[in-house]
């Protein structure tokens, strides 16, 4: 059995490395990810895990060194936030093209300019190209059981890619909460041993890795690279069943509350998810038939599962905390329209592009946007994409 | 010990012919000199770069060793990466107690001197057990011939071309050596493609010193340095005769040269067989920038000398 701790979201994830005890971790410290890697440094220094920690000189290299540790034949991990990963965004490509399952824990952060260290999803987002799987979630029991989960996912032999366990910047990082940890024997019972394919430090089969790859040949390694991404969204499914039948805690793509006669619904990331579960109790008690689709998997996109969850909605809001500056909306509202229309659904959508670098997101302003869907089912005319809570 | 010549052509080929780096390049030469100066395993990292592009066009390869390329500025973090890897599988008992690896970075001077610097320092600050080379050719040859900060001052490049108002480069090249030597790290060399003694008794010597090791090797580029194909090993050679490109290396914070011209040669001699100073030969404003560049030459040449105790 294990244990219920107070944990803040980031040593609820160290916690997760120590117990999974990967080969190597190469970090670089940026806030608010920072304890991360120092709360790891030390179990490192207790002799409580056998990994090689690197301490490198930049994100760059930080990525780096875990993509070629990963080649070599060991499992690795990581951590970052905000300009960290930007830094990189360059190896975040290389590190899904050569399908080396590299875990990143990306405690989100507003990305420059004006600096500011507080939470929003720009850098996930700007990343969501890169080819790595991603999971958000909603607070630090989330942090500590998705990394697990992440581990086993990212290095399934049908997935073999790379992912990032995402949690909110201080919201979720900095905040403490009791948190099961499980036994240090059944997390390992659960991500298993490591199975390398093709380790570069076989030298008795020597290969080539990351060569020039021209016109001939390159797209037909990304088709393949492309064909990844349904095993890893099975991974998912599958991975968060087992890990319910283990620890009673399932995951699924997303968790759906309420949504089963829902007319209105908010699809959320991350922390503000747990705001709007409180929202949506209350609008029930008082005859609302509000819904909330908390989505967990955010790359690769569960098209159809989210046009499923939606297609009942009389409106539906989504939640960006984040902007696509020049694409009129927040990056997560298109996918989501697509996911509709690619359906055949045509639902009426609003998005609200809340809490950037920090901005508080109380529960009234979940209930604006609430209001809105209930005035846009109405007939009423309601801007299509709005900034919450922002002076204007 | 060092071997032979005959000793080391029995070093099973670790760089395959067949590969598509130009006639007259350095840097397979260089590269084959290093890589027979071990007879243990060996794990490549690659920069982007010739090297890289030219040995590994898919779906063929020149390497029978393991290699791995990742990008341009971040060799020395990708052999920090398979080497962190290669000492916890060792101490975890998952690699024999008794296998004996070698890592080794091979990178262009666009990829160490100036993108790269960074990754290499700190790669270099951690200690980690590696061999690091420069394979330099003085310009980003890879892209075109562009300056780096590896290319001498008068060098006409592509982004730093002669004309009526501008000498070549205005820059003298940076020391990259120097500062190589200044993290303290046990072996740090200069050398030539040209002279195969002299690189692979640094290589065996960078392969043992049980930590971070650093050469950089002057390879020249007929593309680049716009000289015939033939003239390779000569001009590198002429480099050292000159005193262009001092032989030298630093063991243990000891510095020593290991190669003392018998006759220091004026740079005219090295300079006149490349297209990229002939420019240089017109007039008195190139005859002044060649007075500046000799000026600088010698004053390194008696600096260097003061620090190897021959002064």
């Amino acid at each position: 059995m294990g244990k219920v701790m107070p944990l803040e979201g980031n040593m609820a994830v160290a916690e997760a490395m120590r117990q999974i005890n990967p080969d190597v971790v190469a970090a670089y410290p940026i806030t608010p990810s920072t304890e991360v890697v120092q709360t790891f440094a030390r179990f490192v220094a207790d002799g409580q895990v056998k990994t090689n920690f690197v301490a490198v000189e930049s994100e760059h290299s930080a990525m780096t060194a875990c993509v070629a540790a990963a080649a070599a034949g060991g499992r690795v991990m990581n951590a970052t936030s905000a300009n960290g990963l930007a830094l990189m965004w360059e190896i975040l490509y290389i590190a899904s093209s050569l399908r080396q399952p590299v875990i990143l824990t990306l405690v989100n952060r507003a990305l420059s300019g004006n600096i500011n260290i507080h939470c929003d999803h720009s850098d996930g987002m700007g990343a969501r190209d890169a080819g790595w799987v991603q999971i958000y979630g909603e607070n630090c029991q989330e942090a500590y059981d998705n990394l697990i989960q992440c581990t086993a996912i990212g290095e399934r032999l049908d997935v073999r890619l790379p992912v990032m366990n995402c949690l909110d910047g201080f919201l979720v990082s900095h905040s403490y909460e009791l948190v099961e940890v499980e036994d240090d024997e059944a997390v390992q019972a659960f991500v298993g041993p490591y199975k390398p394919v093709k380790p570069l430090l076989d030298i008795n089969d020597p290969y080539t890795i990351g060569p020039l790859d021209l016109q001939d040949f390159y797209m037909e390694h990304k088709r393949s690279q492309w064909e990844a991404y349904p095993a890893a969204k099975q991974a998912v499914i599958e991975e968060g069943k087992r890990f319910g039948e283990m620890f009673g805690r399932e995951y699924g793509l997303m968790e759906l509350v309420d949504m089963d006669d829902a007319e209105i619904a908010i699809v959320a990331l991350g922390s503000a998810a747990g705001t709007c579960k409180d929202v949506v109790a209350n609008l029930r008690a008082q005859g609302v038939k509000a819904g909330l689709l908390k989505l967990r998997c955010f790359r690769p996109f569960p098209i159809e599962e989210i046009a499923e969850a939606l297609k009942g909605c009389k409106a539906v809001a989504v939640m960006d905390r984040a902007a696509s500056y020049g694409g009129g909306t927040g990056p997560l509202f298109p996918e989501v329209a697509a996911a509709l229309m690619a359906g055949g659904y045509a639902v009426p959508m609003l998005d609200y592009i809340y809490g950037l670098g920090g901005r508080e997101l109380p529960p009234e302003q979940i209930g604006i946007v609430y209001d809105d869907l209930g005035k846009l089912v109405g007939g009423q005319k309601i801007p299509t994409v709005q900034w919450l809570g922002v002076r204007e | 010990m060092p071997k032979n010549l005959k000793q080391y052509a029995q070093v099973p080929t670790r760089l395959t012919g067949g590969h598509r780096l130009c006639p007259g390049c350095g840097e397979p030469t260089a590269a084959r000199q290093v890589l027979m100066a071990t007879d243990k395993p060996v794990v490549v990292a690659n920069a982007t770069g010739c090297f890289e592009v030219s040995t590994t066009i898919m779906p063929y390869t020149a390497w029978a060793v393991p290699w791995m390329h990742i990008a341009f500025e971040n060799a020395a973090a990708t052999v920090s990466g398979i080497e962190a890897m290669y000492v916890s599988q060792k101490a975890q008992g998952n690699i024999p107690a008794d296998a004996d690896y070698r890592f080794v970075a091979f990178a262009g001077d666009g990829g160490t001197y100036d993108i790269g610097l960074q990754a290499l320092s700190g790669a270099a600050e951690r200690g980690h057990q590696f061999l690091y080379v420069c394979l330099n050719n003085e310009a980003y040859m890879n892209t075109g011939v562009q300056r780096s900060s590896a290319s001498p001052y008068g060098a006409h490049t592509t982004t730093s071309p002669s004309g009526s108002h501008s000498p070549g480069k205005k820059a003298f090249q940076k020391d990259l050596t120097a500062i190589m030597a200044a993290h303290d790290i046990p072996y740090v060399a200069q050398s030539i493609s040209g002279r195969w003694r002299d690189l692979t008794a640094k290589a065996e010597k960078a392969f043992e010193c049980g930590g971070p090791a650093f050469i950089n090797v002057l390879t020249p580029c007929p593309l680049g340095w716009i000289a015939d194909a033939s003239e390779s090993v000569n001009l590198a050679q002429l480099a050292a005769d000159c005193c262009v490109w001092p032989l030298y290396e630093v063991e243990n914070g000891v510095w020593k040269l290991t190669y003392k011209p018998k006759e220091k040669l004026p740079i005219d001699e090295y300079l006149k067989k490349q297209g990229r100073f002939k420019h240089l030969f017109k007039g008195a404003e190139g005859e002044a920038v060649r007075a500046k560049m000799q000026e600088y030459v010698d004053t390194k040449w008696e600096l260097l000398k003061q620090k190897c105790g021959e002064a």
